[in-house]
Formats: structure tokens, C-alpha cells, sequence
């Protein structure tokens, strides 16, 4: 086991088994970026405050900028790029397409994330707006003003306990 | 990228033990919602790291045979709160994991980080004081147990040994049942905020009567503090209004907050008695006290 330098890891991003060396001092928000080219996750802060960067690793939502990429080890990680499947968006993605909850995006990767945690997580149970933002506190938006955002994860709610 | 020359895993906490001891200049990194923040802020005191986040051996909650609940350090506060046997038991807890950060920090931000990085206004702490909480700490002459009011030293400084790991929280079974507690934060946003002020308070009563009291704050003094002279005051006194507002003066001289950007000692000192009264007259609630 070495200290410093370089580790290798293995781990399933996207469904898919990569093994890679990586510099144990980066985040695993720079190895996504720089070695996957995985660019919907955003660094906005760097300091955890603003959730641009949240992935779920087990699906566990995370702010992958204060992650060392040496955890990700024999875990399985999650990031935009693998949530549309055969060219279709995912419930969540959708939702935000349809309520406009969208603006310059930046922040949208990391709060279809978040979503995406709170829709699993919560499965066909009813939310109040106060318990969605609560669980969406942890991501920050400059445009939008939260109200799309709103109903765009009410509706993935809603759309769960129709089924 | 963060400005690291070490950075060794450990496999177990025996393991980390030794780590620590080949490198005297290397710290512990658990869930590194401090550490690396403190990394990107150039702070080059962590450049050497002990990596404990990984620890099977340090994530769980028992409860064992003489009935005390155990809290593994490495519990991130998400977990804690889905813990049945913390709400269950301890609820108070709960709201105090569920008042910090946001979700992201809550699923890796771990109960013994927060208590080790010595700061007086990790939410965790004032609860844990309360309950008269137990630290399991485990070092290269074996294992210590240390109540939580003689584990902080001063601002920023606990007492870890040399080469020590917290390695769990002990509640004992005469600390939480027929215990109410409520724990308060005083934020400036109701998110991802450090408290201005954070208020627990856990409490028994009988026939009316308070049979024991117990209020610790974060952020009234320098470390996180019980209220010895108000507890002394009201303990065996009837319940009621009066005796909220006694809390409240009283509780003014047990406490020494400072002036900050974030607010002034004055104000501090009034959300102190304000919250004094919140917290204990929700406990009495739950205790199913009507008054
Ligand atoms: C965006 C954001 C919001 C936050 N909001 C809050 C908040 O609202 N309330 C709050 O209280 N805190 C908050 N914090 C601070 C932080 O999340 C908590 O203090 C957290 O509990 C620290 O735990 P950790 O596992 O991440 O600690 P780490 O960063 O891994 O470690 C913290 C310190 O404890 C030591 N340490 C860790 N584990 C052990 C152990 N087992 N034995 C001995 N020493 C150990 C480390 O060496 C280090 O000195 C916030 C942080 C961020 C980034
Ligand atoms: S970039 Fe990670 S939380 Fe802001
Ligand atoms: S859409 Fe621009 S920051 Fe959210």
C-alpha cells in the first residue's frame, strides 16, 4: 500500500467497471472530470456549500469536491452522464425539462442528483414542499428561483404514488 | 487537488493506531467535511493524513447488555438519524444531526469528527453533553473512557493522546431512560448554517416535580458547556411558567458568549434565554407535563 503518489482503484461508474490510477490527493470530483470526462459535475465552491458537484456513490448523494477520490474504491458511482437510458431521460430529468427548471444549468446536474437521491429514498411516499426543500438544502441555484425546481421534484413525487 | 504529502489507509483502527505512531505529524481523516475543507483553505497542519473513513469496525449503533446505547464514531449523522434505536431512545439527537448541514454533509460529516475538531458549535455536541455522553477512546496502551465535559480543553483542542482514536460514544441506560430531551438551533439560515446558538436540553419529571435537569449550549462559550448553577437552581421545583423564566435568568450567568461577525454577545445572550425557555418547555411537553 503506498502512501502517496499513485493508487489504483477500481469501481462501476455508470454501470460500468473502470480501473484506474489515480493521484490520491485529488477529489473525485477532478478524477471524473479530468480522467472520464465526466462533465456534468461542477465545481462551483469547492468547499461543499453549493452541491454543483453531488453524485451518489452507493447511491448516497455526496458533494464529490470534498471526496478523495481514493474512496471511490469498490463503490459504485453515479453522475448525469448514466441516468438517460437508451436515449431516453430519466423521470427526474424529465420533470425538470417539463417545468422549466432550468436556467444557465449549472447547478442542474447536481440538483437532478439530489433529486434523484430524494426520489429513491422517499418511493411512494407523500412530501411537503418543506420536507423537498429540506432535502434539497444542500444545493444551491443562482436563476431559477427554486419555485420550478419545486415542481419539478413534486411532480416525480406525484407521478410515483399514481403508479 | 488537495496539498497532500501522506495520505495512508487504514484497514482497522489497531491499524490507524500504528499509522499515527510511525507518523507523529499525521492527523485523522474520517468523513473530511473539516479536514478538507481546512486542505483547501491552505491550512498545512493535515498534510498528513490517516485515512479512517473506510472502518467497518467504527460504523454502528448497539445496544448492549447493561442497556447503554454505543454510537460507533465513524456513524455519519444521515444514519444516526435512521437509527430506531437513536430515535427510539434518543430523539434528541436525531433533531440535533438532522439541524447540521445539508444532506450531502450529513451523509459523510461523522459524530466523532464532530466532536474531536473542538469546535463549540458542532451541533452534535451540546446533546451529547446532556446525556452525559462517554468517549470510548482507543490509543497504543489500549482503551480509556473520558466523560465529554473533561474531553474539550479549550478552542480547537480535545483530549486525544498521542496516537488515539475515538472509537465510540457510550449513553448509559440511567442517562436516557424516562429522560425527555429537546435539542434548539439558533441559525441565521435554517440550512446549512453553524449555529449562532444551539440549545439541548434533557429533563425527568415526576408528579409535576423536576426531578432532574440537564441544558448544555454550543457557541455561549468557547467550548460546548453544561449550565451547572441553573441545573443546581430549579432541579425538585414544580414545573410551570415561573419556572421557565428562572431558567432563563438564570441561565445568563452560567454562560460567557463573545462577540463575532456572526453576532454580538448581546444578542447571543438573549437567543441563550430565549432558547432556554423553547427547549426545556418543549421537553416538558414531551415529558407530558401541562402546565
Ligand atoms: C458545508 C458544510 C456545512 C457544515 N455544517 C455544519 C453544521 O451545521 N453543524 C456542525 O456541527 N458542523 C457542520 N459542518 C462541519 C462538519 O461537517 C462536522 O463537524 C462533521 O461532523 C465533521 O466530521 P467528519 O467525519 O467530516 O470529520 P473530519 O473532517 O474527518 O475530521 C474532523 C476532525 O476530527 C478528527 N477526527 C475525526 N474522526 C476521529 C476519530 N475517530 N478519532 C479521533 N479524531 C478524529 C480529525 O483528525 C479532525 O481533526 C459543516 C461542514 C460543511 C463542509
Ligand atoms: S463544488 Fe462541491 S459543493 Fe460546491
Ligand atoms: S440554473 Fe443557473 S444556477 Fe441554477
Amino acid at each position: 500500500m503506498t502512501s502517496h503518489g499513485f493508487r489504483e482503484i477500481t469501481f462501476s461508474i455508470n454501470g460500468k467497471e473502470k480501473k484506474l490510477h489515480i493521484d490520491v490527493r485529488k477529489s473525485l470530483l477532478e478524477v471524473l472530470r479530468e480522467q472520464l470526462g465526466l462533465t456534468s459535475v461542477k465545481q462551483g465552491c469547492a468547499v461543499g456549500e453549493c452541491g454543483a458537484c453531488s453524485v451518489l456513490v452507493d447511491d448516497v448523494l455526496i458533494d464529490s469536491c470534498i471526496f478523495l477520490a481514493v474512496w471511490a474504491h469498490g463503490k459504485k458511482v453515479r453522475t448525469v452522464e448514466g441516468e438517460a437510458k437508451n436515449r431516453k431521460l430519466s423521470k427526474v430529468q424529465q420533470a425538470y425539462v417539463d417545468e422549466g427548471a432550468v436556467q444557465c444549468g449549472f447547478c442542474t446536474p447536481g440538483f437532478i442528483m439530489a433529486t434523484t437521491s430524494f426520489v429513491e429514498k422517499h418511493k411512494g411516499e407523500k412530501k411537503t414542499r418543506e420536507e423537498i426543500r429540506k432535502d434539497h438544502a444542500g444545493n444551491l441555484c443562482r436563476c431559477t428561483g427554486y419555485q420550478n425546481i419545486l415542481k419539478a421534484v413534486e411532480k416525480c413525487i406525484n407521478s410515483d404514488l399514481v403508479k | 487537488m488537495f496539498d497532500l504529502k501522506k495520505n495512508i489507509k487504514a484497514e482497522t483502527v489497531d491499524k490507524a493506531i500504528k499509522h499515527l505512531a510511525e507518523n507523529p505529524d499525521a492527523k485523522l481523516i474520517a468523513g473530511g467535511t473539516d479536514v478538507l475543507i481546512k486542505l483547501r483553505q491552505g491550512k498545512s497542519e493535515y498534510c498528513e493524513l490517516v485515512d479512517i473513513h473506510d472502518i467497518d469496525e467504527l460504523k454502528f449503533i448497539r445496544i448492549d447488555d447493561d442497556k447503554s446505547i454505543v454510537i460507533g464514531s465513524g456513524m455519519v449523522f444521515s444514519k444516526i438519524i435512521e437509527s430506531d434505536i437513536i430515535k427510539k431512545h434518543i430523539p434528541m439527537l436525531c433533531e440535533a444531526a438532522e439541524s447540521l448541514g445539508g444532506p450531502q454533509v450529513r451523509n459523510m460529516a461523522t459524530i466523532g469528527g464532530n466532536i474531536c475538531n473542538g469546535v463549540t458549535s458542532a451541533d452534535s455536541a451540546s446533546s451529547l453533553f446532556t446525556l452525559n455522553a462517554i468517549l470510548i477512546l482507543k490509543g497504543e496502551d489500549g482503551t480509556r473512557e473520558i466523560p465529554i465535559s473533561d474531553f474539550y480543553l479549550g478552542p480547537g483542542r480535545v483530549d486525544l493522546k498521542k496516537c488515539e482514536v475515538l472509537t465510540a460514544f457510550k449513553i448509559t441506560h440511567d442517562n436516557y431512560q424516562g429522560y425527555f430531551g429537546h435539542y434548539y438551533k439558533y441559525a441565521m439560515r435554517d440550512a446549512m448554517d453553524i449555529a449562532t446558538i444551539g440549545c439541548a436540553v434533557c429533563l425527568k419529571t415526576k408528579n409535576g416535580i423536576l426531578k432532574d435537569y440537564r441544558i448544555a449550549y454550543g457557541v455561549a462559550g468557547p467550548v460546548p458547556m453544561r449550565c451547572r448553577e441553573t441545573e443546581k437552581t430549579v432541579i425538585n421545583k414544580k414545573v410551570s411558567k415561573d419556572l421557565l423564566d428562572e431558567i432563563a435568568k438564570t441561565v445568563e450567568k452560567d454562560v460567557n458568549p463573545r462577540t463575532s461577525w456572526r453576532a454580538s454577545r448581546e444578542f447571543r445572550i438573549n437567543i441563550i434565554k430565549e432558547l432556554s425557555k423553547r427547549a426545556t418547555k418543549k421537553a416538558l411537553k414531551r415529558a407530558g407535563e401541562k402546565f
